[in-house]
């Protein structure tokens, strides 16, 4: 299965800007779970995209109310959501952020 | 009953669960497992009729579920690797397990309820999967309507399919987040036994019996959780009054005016102390309250001696725990016999529990006792309205004549 790690940053997801993955990536290569993935410049960096009758719209920012953003994405390819759960629950990112686990869409 | 029908309604209650969990394990698909599951039960009334009672009812039953899967994954291409797996089964094995859960049934359950699942969608699904509920028992058990009850129950299938979440017994390190919606289930098992009539026949008596013994593995299993203690003493006290709670013809015997020689006293005595010991450690939850009303009613000699102010007290408790409308229905009965039936009428305008029959029949035991009478005959037909059993039906039927 494969899933989509989407890393979330809390509050404070600022301060740990800079702190790296701790090992997380190595292992995770390692172990040949990690299909792809990148950092995400920051929200108010982001342009979020509508279509609405026809017509583009674009707007400044994301439109997500909450306080915890998308980060960064991780792609992995595992057994079963147990061995998802366990991957993300490595993530130094889940310790002061959050982290959703989506499978991929499957025809 | 005949003792073909004796023993489908023991391997039912024996055997279902183990049958759907060894069909999920094998083809990962709840709806096949299920819908085999239950072609096995139906197969079983004929062959068994013609052949006899299988000496082991369990491996029949999941040999011939075995068989209907491999039918139906054979007809579908899609399931060819699939099939290759179930045709490759060995003999009905056991599961890996390294949870500690000394008992089959309990363990399915604690594999049931995986926490990616919203807590709601564990208790249905378990109930549905390992304890062969209907939708409708289910539906009337959560007070949701049943349409709804089905649809929760496909979401959390399909969420079950397409994130992976496996069929895996959890270790032992990962029970606790699961116990919640173990509790959860264990207690509507038992009240599922517990508010069927008695005519409607052993099976669902066993039901209770057999939440009983699974809250005592789990109680053993987890000494420290004092919920679960709270839970196993609560059921006990329920079920000691099992006995006295319908007369002769099967209709329900108000708590007020039952027998009380006829509670199970020892049943009661071992309630309590369990109770007793879970409340010394300081975590009450909303089991061990509802347990301490329960101990109220029993250690009650006579109804008249019945410390209602007590009672209402924990119903306050327990409604700012749990914010159930249920609950407040309660409280308000509670209420209204410590304070009087005024009292008791003011708060069920608060409660909010569209299409329960229990709501008009309670306002209507309060207005029959304040003497307005008209009133609570407009309430009693009501509740004759939503009622769905027919022993309370003739108890509310009852009721009318005497106001009418």
């Amino acid at each position: 299965m494969q899933y989509m790690l989407l890393i979330c940053g809390g509050p404070e997801a600022a301060e740990h800007a800079e702190d790296g993955c701790g090992g997380w990536s190595e292992e995770m290569a390692e172990r040949g779970v990690l299909r792809g993935g990148a950092g995400l410049r920051p929200p108010h960096e982001a342009t979020t995209v509508r279509v609405r009758s026809d017509e583009v719209l674009l707007s400044d920012g994301p439109f997500a109310e909450t306080r915890e953003q998308v980060g960064g994405f991780c792609l992995i390819e595992c057994a079963d959501l147990d061995e998802a759960v366990e991957i993300a629950s490595k993530h130094p990112a889940a310790t002061y952020g959050s982290i959703e686990v989506r499978p991929i869409w499957q025809p | 009953m005949t003792d073909v029908q004796t023993a489908l309604v023991r391997a039912f209650r024996d055997e279902w669960g183990q049958v759907v969990a060894t069909l999920i394990r094998l083809t990962g698909d709840w709806d096949l497992a299920e819908e085999c599951a239950q072609d096995a039960f139906t197969q079983a009334v004929g062959a068994w009729a013609r052949d006899g009672v299988p000496r082991r009812p369990g491996a029949w039953l999941t040999t011939t579920a075995r068989n209907r899967a491999l039918d139906r994954l054979r007809r579908d291409a899609v399931g060819a690797a699939k099939l290759r797996e179930v045709a490759a089964m060995p003999e009905p094995e056991h599961f890996e397990d390294d949870s500690g859960v000394p008992d089959d049934r309990l363990r399915l359950m604690f594999t049931c309820c995986h926490p990616a699942l919203s807590m709601d969608a564990q208790v249905a699904l378990t109930l549905r999967t390992l304890a062969g509920l209907t939708p409708a028992e289910i539906a009337r058990a959560l007070l949701v309507a049943g349409p709804a009850l089905r649809k929760r129950l496909v979401r959390a299938k399909q969420k079950i399919r397409h994130a992976g979440i496996p069929y895996r017994v959890p270790p032992a390190h990962l029970l606790p987040e699961r116990t919640p919606a173990v509790l959860a289930v264990l207690y509507l098992l038992f009240n599922e036994g517990y508010s069927a009539t008695a005519g409607a026949d052993l099976l669902r008596r066993e039901l209770s019996a057999e939440a009983i013994r699974l809250a005592r593995v789990l109680h053993e299993l987890m000494p420290d959780e004092p919920e679960a203690t709270g839970l196993l003493a609560l059921l006990l006290l329920q079920d000691s009054r099992r006995d006295s709670r319908v007369d002769e013809r099967g209709d329900l015997v108000l708590l007020a005016d039952q027998d009380r020689d006829r509670w199970d006293h020892a049943q009661i005595a071992e309630g309590v102390a369990l109770l007793e010991g879970a409340l010394r450690r300081g975590a009450p939850g909303p089991y061990q309250v509802q347990a301490a009303i329960a101990a109220c009613h029993g250690k009650a000699a006579r109804a008249a001696d019945t410390d209602w102010p007590q009672i209402a007290a924990l119903y306050g408790k327990l409604a700012a725990m749990t914010r159930s409308p249920v609950v407040e229905l309660n409280r308000a009965v509670a209420v209204g016999m410590a304070e009087g039936p005024a009292e008791g009428l003011r708060l069920l305008s608060d409660v909010d529990l569209p299409g329960y029959h229990l709501v008009p029949a309670t306002r209507a035991e309060f207005l029959r006792r304040l003497g307005r009478r008209a009133e609570a005959a407009a309430e009693y037909r009501e509740a004759l309205r939503l009622v769905t059993t027919d022993a309370e039906r003739r108890f509310l039927t009852r009721r009318l004549a005497e106001v009418g």
